[in-house]
């Protein structure tokens, strides 16, 4: 049994079906990309399993536990973090606010620890940390939000296009950081439109088009696929 | 009368301190639900007249004009958890039955469901009283001090001292606590918030049930200094404190404490200020037109207010 399993997920927006019948599963210590163009249903995806849509059809499970109509605090207590696309900071919120925020549904004493833990990673944070997050560089705001969502101790991580809007360094600096991330014990979910980064990372991957997955496999089986490479790695 | 004595224009100043305090208490509830829902709850007005009768109520309850001596406080201090409990109970069935329904609708249908709901309870209660008014027990100890020119009676202080005391209470929870960094996160952005494991609908439960403890506490306060209830009594305050939310910046807590005050020596100092000048006269019952042509210039002006953002950008 894997630690995530989404099973023929059916989700949309009003007459909108964005996705279509997916099954895809994550598990303990790994790293699974969802590659796709724009449109084809990874947000949405991500928004199902975190509880901000219901599905229509299909589960998703959690741990063996179905996830199906909890509600998004009630999907974050079971151990799922989901860093939005977006990042979702609180800009009028300091940074420290935003960090214990990502903490909220916790009452244990290792609260503080995990900030240093977070600091490790991100060190700018801790120097930006009375600062308020809406004046944080782009690069900045995705650290606070994975930091964030790290400060709920998920069993689970989520994140949709942590590359968006980045130069090409911070790029690689936020990679490494995942797999940082997953070498400390978390498992990842990773959307992503820049395949060739997240594929170079990923354990396996699942490629979506229109709300469909039409390939999946080893990350680097993916890479070497012809139809991949055309697609998304920008190569003819 | 220009030239009136410095202690007529001191008086003025406190005069409008006192309304203002009660604007301004009043004015959080506004403001604090704006934040988290963008919606004016424009029931919030009914909320204060059911918190001043509830505080009423509890007086009675204690002996009326009977209770002297130590009890006073203690009377005073139970009408203001009585009226705080009243008016969040009502206010946390209004967001169940009448707001939450509505998340999700076009922003117009909220505003007038609560227009609704505030005429709704206003006649409830016009009904049930036969329209009468009922009259606070003049319980509080008169005299004032005066310090030169100055003079201040014990019950504004009272009242003025109670308001900043629960203002600040609100600031604290508000700025320093879990609870009120929940409801920040919440306004600023619902679904990041509940990504947080913030429970969106308690945050916002909360918002109403403090707005509403103010605004009960403000009833009593009403009811101490103008020693009447009424069911239509919410009504003037209850918009007057709108336009004082709208001032300071609506959204905006500090905005609307200044807003408050503002508006409180606008309608005091203010309406003398005019009337001061050679040929004009502004009778008391101007006051209300100042209020509300101040709102109608900030409209137009500075429709953001003192403090706030554009109510359109937020939205
Ligand atoms: N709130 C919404 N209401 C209606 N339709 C939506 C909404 N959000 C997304 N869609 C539609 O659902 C489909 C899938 O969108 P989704 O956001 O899941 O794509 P995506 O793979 O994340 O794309 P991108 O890489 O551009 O972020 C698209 O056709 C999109 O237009
Ligand atoms: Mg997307």
């Amino acid at each position: 049994m894997a630690l995530l399993e989404v099973e023929g997920l059916v989700a949309g927006y009003g007459a909108i079906t964005a996705v279509k019948g997916i099954s895809l599963h994550l598990d303990e210590g790994e790293i699974v990309t969802l590659i796709g163009s724009n449109g084809a249903g990874k947000t949405t995806t991500l928004r199902a399993i975190s509880g901000l849509i219901r599905p229509r059809q299909g589960d998703i499970r959690f741990a063996g536990r179905s996830l199906v109509g909890l509600k998004p605090h009630e999907v974050v207590a079971v151990g799922v973090a989901h860093v939005p696309e977006g990042r979702g900071i609180f800009g009028t919120l300091t940074v420290k606010e935003n960090l214990l925020l990502g903490a909220h549904r916790r009452r244990d004493a290792g609260i503080l620890e995990d900030l240093e833990r977070v600091f490790a990673l991100f060190p700018r944070l801790r120097e930006r940390l009375g600062q308020v997050a809406g004046t944080l560089s782009g690069g900045e705001q995705q650290m606070l939000a994975i930091g964030r969502a790290l400060m709920a101790k998920p069993r689970v991580l989520l994140l949709d296009e942590p590359s968006m809007g980045l130069a090409p360094f911070l790029v690689d600096a936020i990679f490494q950081t995942i797999v940082e991330i997953r070498a400390a014990g978390t498992p990842i979910l990773l959307v992503e439109q820049n395949a060739a980064a997240a594929l170079e990372i990923a354990d396996r991957g699942y490629v979506l088009e229109s709300g469909t997955i039409v390939l999946s496999g080893t990350g680097a089986e993916l890479a070497r696929n012809d139809g991949v490479r055309r697609a998304y790695l920008g190569e003819l | 009368m220009f030239l009136a004595s410095t202690s007529f224009w001191l008086d003025q100043v406190v005069n409008g301190l006192t309304i203002g305090s009660m604007y301004a208490l009043i004015a959080l509830g506004y403001t604090m639900v704006y934040g988290v829902l963008k919606m004016i709850n424009f029931a919030h007005g009914e909320v204060f007249m059911l918190g001043s009768y509830a505080g009423f109520g509890v007086l009675v309850a204690f002996g009326g004009e009977s209770i002297a001596g130590p009890m006073v406080v203690l009377a005073i201090a139970a009408a203001f958890v009585g009226a705080a409990l009243a008016s969040a109970s009502v206010s946390v069935v209004l967001e169940r039955v009448a707001y939450r329904p509505l998340r999700n609708a076009p922003r117009l249908a909220p505003l007038i469901t609560a227009i609704g709901a505030s005429i709704f309870l206003q006649f409830l209660v016009l009904d049930v009283t036969g329209a009468k008014a009922s009259f606070y027990p003049r319980i509080f100890p008169s005299g004032s001090i005066e310090v030169g020119a100055f003079r201040i009676t014990y019950l504004q202080l009272f009242l003025v001292g109670c308001s900043v005391a629960m203002m600040l209470f609100l600031y604290i929870v508000v700025q320093r606590t879990a609870v009120g960094r929940s409801i920040r996160a919440v306004a600023e952005n619902r679904t990041a918030a509940s990504l947080m494991g913030i429970d969106v609908d308690r945050a916002i439960v909360t918002t109403f049930v403090l707005g509403a403890a103010m605004a009960g506490v403000a009833g009593v306060l009403w009811g101490l200094f103008f020693l009447q209830v009424r069911g239509s009594m919410g009504f003037l305050p209850g918009i007057k404190a709108f336009t004082a939310a709208v001032l300071g910046g609506i959204g905006s807590i500090p905005g609307a404490m200044v807003g408050g005050y503002f508006l409180g020596l606008a309608e005091t100092v203010g309406r003398e200020a005019l009337s001061a000048i050679p040929g004009l006269n502004f009778p008391n019952e101007w006051r209300d037109v100042i209020a509300f042509s101040l709102l109608v210039l900030v409209l137009l002006f500075r429709p953001t207010g003192i403090f706030g953002e554009l109510v359109s950008r937020r939205a």
